[in-house]
């Protein structure tokens, strides 16, 4: 049932997107690409399938577990799973490495999936900025992102546990703004400034939106 | 055009990654993440950090079926959902709401107009259009009230609130917007409490005409 349809490898990747080789040097050190950014760009850039079931196996149970946490049944996470993953294979247009890594990509997909099903209402959603399909990508900028990402994931966990909770607690949508806005205090200065750059190279088309 | 001074409060932005923000105000946020290039890197930031609970989460066994139905459907025609891009003032939270529609204002007298396109239990959002130089008189709110501007500005004792501006009103605060010179000033507003139109709707008029 699957097809191979790409045997391209990261570095294979960023010599055929980038005429910047020594960039593709440079991320063979402690700062590459990371495999799951990888897999969702093979996804969306050539449709590949195989790399599609490489972020099934490394999401899928991910995703359940965290449904879950949410107080949702196992096959009613399993529903949610499933409208996830195929939301990843048919909008991964949208996916932009410059500004998120596939994980932040997912858990707003994921929210947005478990607020419909509880609800039973269309959640409202910000305009999409459409990437130019000819953006040639900027592993700088990628490795930046996923840099940033991980400082906050070391940031977290170095909270105590309580703290920690109220985080985990905040971010399933267990608090309310004010109850956020009483307790939270994240270092989210430096990753929203690298996002920032990494929106700045849409910034055109957020010209034409203003 | 001038630059967006009045922003999204963080635990906002964060609520609204998380979904937990109320209905009519997550259409507000949603709207101004869509003008403002700011909030829209804090909201992308909150991702980051979900994300990165995500990524954390022990994994949980999956049934056998699961992969092989996704898979079954990876080429099953899909029926494309409407994509609502701005149009005139009305960026694409706004147009969905309208149904790609224009406003279809209705006169509060004075000039000023509203049309309300979302209304539930969980509050209301509308749109207001009020000409220049025209006060929209004391009005109390029962909880909180999220006012974006979408064309013209207005001021109050709080300040000055251009294109993208968003003002945030709790119960406390007694304030008399009023619409600047130049172009009609047109907002987009959310209140969790329903609004009772046969209360407000006179409690607008009532200082107008001094009745």
């Amino acid at each position: 049932m699957l097809t191979a349809s790409s045997d391209i490898k990261p570095i294979e990747w960023l010599a055929k997107s980038t005429p910047r080789k020594d960039i593709v040097v440079a991320a063979a050190g402690p700062s590459e690409i990371s495999q799951q950014t990888i897999w969702m760009l093979a996804v969306r850039d050539q449709r590949d399938k195989v790399a599609f079931a490489s972020l099934f196996d490394y999401f899928g149970p991910r995703l359940k577990g965290f449904v879950m946490r949410s107080g949702m049944s196992s096959s009613q996470a399993e529903e949610v799973v499933q409208d996830v993953m195929l939301t990843i294979w048919r909008k991964a247009a949208l996916f932009d490495p410059h500004r998120a890594q596939v994980s932040a990509w997912i858990y707003q997909i994921t929210r947005n999936r478990q607020i419909d099903v509880i609800r039973k209402e269309q959640r409202p959603l910000p305009e999409e900025l459409a990437q130019d399909p000819g953006t040639e990508p900027d592993a700088n900028q990628i490795m930046a992102v996923e840099q940033e990402g991980q400082k906050l994931k070391q940031a977290l966990s170095r909270l105590k546990p309580e703290q920690r909770e109220i985080i985990e607690k905040a971010y399933l949508g267990e608090l309310t703004h004010q109850e956020i806005s009483a307790q939270t205090d994240l270092p989210l200065g430096t990753i929203k400034s690298r996002i920032r750059l990494g929106l700045e190279k849409l910034r055109h088309e957020l010209k034409e939106l203003r | 055009m001038s630059a967006i001074t009045h922003h999204t409060p963080d635990a906002m932005l964060a609520a609204y990654a998380a979904g937990s923000l109320p209905q009519p105000y997550a259409v507000v946020v949603a709207t101004h993440i869509s003008m403002c290039m700011e909030c829209r890197a804090s909201f992308e930031a909150h991702q980051a950090v979900g994300g990165t609970m995500l990524d954390a989460t022990p994994a949980t066994d999956l049934s056998d079926e699961l992969k092989i139905n996704v898979f079954a459907l990876l080429d099953a025609p899909v029926t494309p959902q409407p994509v609502f891009q701005k149009s005139g003032v009305y960026p694409g939270p706004v147009m969905e709401l309208l149904e790609g529609q224009p406003p279809r204002w209705t006169k509060l007298g004075v000039g000023i107009r509203q049309n309300i396109i979302s209304s539930n239990s969980s509050g209301s959002v509308r749109l207001l259009y009020i000409p220049p130089g025209q006060a929209v008189p004391d009005h109390s709110h029962n909880g909180l009230e999220l006012t974006l501007v979408l064309q013209g500005s207005f001021s109050d004792d709080t300040g000055w609130f251009g294109v993208g501006d968003l003002e945030i009103a709790d119960e406390h605060l007694e304030h008399t917007p009023t619409a600047d010179a130049g172009p009609p000033c047109i907002c987009l507003a959310a209140t969790d409490a329903q609004l009772r139109f046969s209360t407000f709707l006179p409690r607008l008029l009532q200082p107008l005409f001094r009745i």
